[in-house]
């Protein structure tokens, strides 16, 4: 596949790493520290308490990003990184919004809110709290959708992904991961 | 045991000789316990005047023994000067543990007296660094910065103390082994790439081997010396790497880069393999990326991943330490060598020399005026027999050091590459006699980078270091002057040092010999008046302030365009009213 290596794109990267103090900082300072914009990032203890995944979106270019994975692996508290862009990954994204909705307005929002398989968490006499969990694209098209009502608030989490099938992280990554902890614990992925 | 206690017990362990440091009330309770450590010489404390020089003393113990250097500092102001030395290391991969004293943990982030955010600031400018909130983790904590230190590639790892954790009693548990799962560095090549790159050397017609730093730490001079007997492959050296290959040896070119010999980059540019050895294609050897080089196969070998096809092609890359990767890829050379290479090489050498005829490393010479290059010259001449340790400051003295000093062994140059930080002369010459004092040690510093650190003059004097330090005085800040002459129109701005004190005078108010020369007949019997001095000397070479520092590859310029000297052959009536400015006070 012909890849122009100066073409920007989004880059979707997730990195186990020791779960400690600081190595968040240490992760974002390499993206920053290169004047890089991190789009999202999303940190949570996996299975394994003493490990931690991070799930980072950034845009730069393919040469950028392959130093910047390189420089990922240097850390001595980065233990695997993957870059999943290219990969038959599933990502999810969570939002919490909430929408003024009038009384004429109402019944549109629930509608909408039923075709995206939302959630109401919250009522009020002149609007809705929405819960939706979906990708990137079913996210953008709810807030689409929803921006004519009038939206109040909108909180976004950053996007989890992992692989599809069992080509990353795979069972000889996982049982390697185990010799290294002495202890036959999972990592924080289907075993 | 208390904190501190482990802190002392744990550096024994290590084999950790001596510490540069200055104290401070966060870090009392390590001095406190240092205090009996020194009774029992167990260890050597060895007291800065200014944090950073501390740091750089460090830096230049690791580099000149091969060990890890140790600092100790206190909290906050301690902490931020000694970034400077932590940045330095990390460029220039030096292994050293840095030791810094915080607040009590109760205490952190209540803008307490004398806090920083000690790792935060210095996360970006270390290997790693960790902040101590147990005192059980002290010991481990202790062992792995010592161990991320000095492996892979080395560099600066910060360890951050908190005044309660130093007081608190613990048990001492030294671990035997550690193991990072999430760190092991690679040190044996791939054999299959390394079988390739030897194919590829005794294909070659004009190789050349451009070896840096990462030869020194790998102390992979035996083995880097072997390859180019082997097959006759001319030798060139990065600002770093000078001594990792014998500088008087026929197959040296030298120093290449923004300031190397024209021979030595023409040599380099027309090469059809660059065999690069512990070297990081850094933007001052290779100028304009893309007229780099252009018919070379390129192979790496570097500790590294990072630093590999980072700027430029690589056709063979091999991770691993120069030394293993070195003595395999000699084998692998002595069992395909088939002769074939001779002739080619023959033909090679004859366009090398010719080369080198054609545009030497050379300046005008002057019975009027020192002439900065000779001052430098004259003390590698009278010193080759005697294999000095020699420690540069940063500037134009640093370019012609690296230029006309010759240096035969590994770890007897000192010098701040990458960071160029001014400052770190005096203090790295500090440390490398700490490190060896058995050795002849000189520093050669220019008159804007001593002024930087000049307070560390009282520590040579307390640890009775017989240094010779010169310094190239030309009255100014001379590499910006330089480029502020030839990029600037001469516009000379904030580069005026003829404001200044009495250098000789001042090293007689320290308690050293300060010693003067201003005319080119001075020169010698005035560097042979230090090195018979037994202690140390200070001496003030007053040399001429139009000099610059040439060839020279202008910043962004591809290499072939390097610029020659300036054309200038001046009237004698001219250096002599010129050299008449310059009789001191």
């Amino acid at each position: 596949m012909p890849l122009d290596l100066s073409e920007v794109r989004r880059y979707t990267i997730a990195i186990l790493v020791e779960n400690r103090f600081g190595v968040l900082s240490r992760v974002s300072g390499l993206f920053s520290g290169r004047g890089y914009n991190i789009d999202s990032l999303s940190v949570a203890e996996t299975l394994d308490p003493t490990v931690a995944r991070m799930t980072i979106v950034a845009r730069a270019t393919q040469l950028v990003i392959e130093q910047l994975v390189k420089q990922l692996h240097k850390l001595i508290d980065v233990i695997k990184v993957i870059d999943l862009t290219d990969e038959e990954h599933v990502s999810r994204e969570m939002l919490l919004l909430r929408v003024g909705a009038a009384p004429a307005t109402r019944a549109e929002i629930l509608r909408i809110a039923d075709i995206f398989r939302a959630k109401i968490v919250d009522v009020t006499p002149l609007s809705y709290t929405l819960e939706v969990t979906g990708d990137e694209s079913k996210i953008s098209a709810i807030v689409e959708l929803l921006r004519p009502f009038g939206i109040q608030e909108v909180v976004r989490t950053g996007k989890v992904a992992i692989a599809r099938g069992s080509k990353i992280l795979s069972r000889k990554d996982q049982t390697k991961l185990q010799q290294l902890q002495g202890a036959p614990r999972a990592v924080g992925y289907d075993s | 045991m208390t904190g501190a206690q482990i802190f002392c017990e744990s550096l024994k362990r290590e084999g950790v000789e001596v510490i540069f440091g200055l104290p401070g009330e966060a870090v009392l309770p390590a001095y406190d316990a240092l205090f009996d450590s020194l009774n029992r010489k167990e260890l050597r404390h060895v007291l800065a005047r200014q944090e950073a020089a501390a740091g750089h003393a460090a830096e230049a113990y690791a580099r000149v023994t091969g060990k890890v250097g140790v600092c100790l500092v206190t909290s906050g102001p301690a902490c931020t000067n000694l970034v400077t030395a932590l940045a330095d290391a990390q460029v220039d991969s030096m292994p050293i543990v840095a030791f810094t004293g915080q607040v009590p943990t109760h205490l952190i982030g209540n803008d307490a007296f004398q806090e920083a955010d000690n790792v935060g600031i210095c996360r970006s400018c270390t290997k790693h660094n960790y902040l101590v909130k147990d005192v059980k983790e002290l010991a481990p904590i202790i062992k792995e910065a010592f161990y991320i230190a000095r492996s892979g590639r080395p560099g600066p790892v910060h360890v951050d103390l908190p005044k309660d954790i130093l007081l608190k009693q613990g048990e001492f548990a030294y671990p035997e082994k550690i193991f990072l799962r999430s760190y092991n560095p690679t040190v044996e090549g791939h054999p299959g790439q390394i079988k390739k790159a030897a194919q590829a050397i005794l294909k070659a017609r004009k190789p050349i081997l451009y070896v840096g730093g990462g030869v020194i730490n790998a102390d992979a001079a035996p083995e880097l010396r072997e390859l180019a007997e082997l097959a006759q492959i001319p030798v060139t050296m990065t600002l770093m790497g000078i001594g990792a290959f014998p500088g008087d040896h026929p197959l040296s070119l030298g120093m290449l880069g923004m300031h190397g010999a024209w021979y030595t980059n023409t040599a380099v540019i027309n090469t059809d393999l660059l065999i690069a050895v512990g070297a990081r294609f850094d933007n001052r050897v290779t100028g304009k990326l893309d007229a780099w080089c252009p018919e070379a196969e390129v192979i790496h070998i570097d500790i590294d991943p990072t630093s590999i096809a980072r700027n430029f092609h690589v056709e063979i890359p091999i991770v691993g330490d120069a030394k293993h990767v070195l003595a395999r890829l000699n084998k692998d050379l002595r069992q395909l060598d088939d002769g074939s290479w001779k002739e080619s090489r023959e033909a090679w050498w004859q366009q090398i020399k010719a080369w080198k005829a054609q545009h030497p490393l050379t300046y005008e010479r002057s019975d009027e005026i020192i002439k900065p290059q000779f001052v430098i010259q004259e003390a590698s001449r009278l010193t080759s027999h005697l294999d000095p340790i020699v420690a540069t400051d940063v500037g134009q003295h640093q370019m012609w050091a690296g230029q006309y000093f010759i240096v035969n062994k590994p770890r007897h140059w000192v010098t701040s590459g990458g960071l160029g930080t001014m400052g770190y002369g005096l203090p790295a010459a500090i440390g490398a006699q700490v490190a060896r004092p058995d050795k002849l040690v000189i520093a050669l510093l220019g008159d804007g980078s001593f002024q930087m650190n000049m307070q560390e003059l009282s520590t040579v004097v307390e640890e009775r270091l017989p240094l010779k330090i010169a310094i190239v005085n030309n009255l100014a800040h001379g590499m910006v002057r330089q480029w502020q002459e030839l990029f600037y129109n001469r516009r000379f701005i904030g580069i005026d040092l003829s404001v200044r004190p009495d250098y000789a005078k001042l090293a007689e108010a320290f308690g050293i010999l300060g010693l003067r020369a201003t005319k080119p007949s001075e020169v010698t019997p005035t560097w042979e008046r230090a090195l018979a001095h037994p202690g140390p000397v200070l001496i003030d070479f007053a040399v001429d302030p139009e000099e610059a520092c040439f060839p020279m590859v202008p910043a962004g310029a591809a290499v072939k365009d390097m610029v020659l000297a300036k054309p200038k052959s001046e009237k004698p009536e001219e250096a002599k009213a010129r050299a008449a400015k310059l009789t001191g006070f």
